[in-house]
């Protein structure tokens, strides 16, 4: 029961976290939305694995208003995702593009993808069951009849 | 030869094994590649910490090389990394310039006074603004500028003697190496 009443309010708090971002009013309600898709896919530099929407840290705020001072400035989602990279580098993107730097990135795992798929082929070849021929029935046959 | 197949799920465990190994030790997670390298320092017209009125530009940061370090009161390796980065300036004479990283300007006069000022001037940013202009995400951090003003080097985290002996001075001596 505790542990339920715990979980709640640990939902409700991340609730309330989620909507912290949102406080901002924007002069442009499309802008608000776009802000809030950007956030998503924008990474904090400072957690390993948050995005700027969930994180606490302060550089994260700082970069919430750095993006929401691009947005009401006019920039397109591309301009303020390359603003960004500029200055953090491919980390802050969630969604990086392709370069000669990062292939092993994007090329392995569907590499990976196709050998699995490969290898369970191959296995499930290996197990398909073939029927006995006539000879090789008999030989069942007379082995079984051996160990009565 | 079918025994050997028996392997291969080991050797491609180890191989696995192997390349997280490596990915968990061998490299600082938090450390970014910065991406500010050999691009000009950006442009700030920004207050000078102590000396009401009085603002710096990026026109005053070019003509010399430079050390840049973003610190604050609040960043306790900025203290672990005071003392060489006030050796430096004093026996180099390499010009170190401090950026003030969201702090209270007052409180960081204070913090100088304490512990000795190596640093040419100090730019304010309160804000935080100017630090992602130039990609800080925690302090302290250290950039070397050459005379033209672009970014050389970063450093994330503090300066110390093995720093300063293995990758600063290298770094100088490559832009020495070009003039």
């Amino acid at each position: 029961m505790m542990l339920r009443v715990c979980a709640m309010l640990v939902a409700v708090a991340c609730l309330l976290g989620a909507s912290a971002i949102d406080g901002f009013d924007f002069s442009n309600p499309g802008l608000a939305d776009r802000y809030r898709v950007l956030l998503s896919e924008l990474r904090c530099p400072k957690c390993l694995n948050e995005s700027l929407a969930s994180s606490g840290a302060p550089i994260a705020r700082d970069l919430r208003r750095t993006v929401r001072r691009l947005l009401e400035e006019g920039a397109t989602d591309d301009e303020v995702r390359v603003y960004l990279q500029e200055r953090y580098g491919d980390f802050v993107l969630y969604d990086p593009e392709f370069r000669m730097t990062n292939w092993p990135l994007w090329v392995v795992p569907p590499v990976l993808l196709l050998i699995a798929v490969v290898v369970v082929a191959r296995v499930g070849v290996l197990r398909r069951r073939v029927p006995l021929t006539k000879r090789e029935r008999e030989q069942v046959a007379r082995l079984l009849d051996d160990d009565r | 030869m079918n025994r050997a197949r028996l392997f291969i799920p080991m050797a491609v465990f180890a191989v696995l094994a192997c390349f997280l190994f490596l990915g968990f030790t061998l490299r600082d997670p938090h450390e970014l590649p910065s991406a500010l390298i050999d691009r000009p320092f950006p442009d700030f017209d920004l207050p000078i910490l102590g000396k009401p009125g009085a603002r710096a530009t990026r026109a005053d940061l070019v003509g010399q090389r430079r050390l840049v370090n973003v610190w604050a009161t609040w960043c306790p390796t900025c203290l672990a990394e005071h003392g060489e980065l006030s050796r430096i300036a004093n026996e180099t004479g390499l010009s170190v310039i401090g950026i003030n990283y969201k702090d209270d300007p007052s409180e960081a006069s204070r913090w100088l006074a304490r512990h000795g000022d190596p640093y040419d001037y100090n730019i304010v940013d309160v804000s935080g603004d100017f630090g992602v202009e130039i990609g800080v995400y925690g302090a302290p951090e250290t950039f070397l500028v050459d005379a033209e003003g672009t970014i050389r080097y970063k450093r994330v985290g503090d300066v110390n003697e093995d720093i300063w002996r293995e990758e600063l001075q290298p770094a100088i001596a490559a832009l020495e190496a070009l003039r």
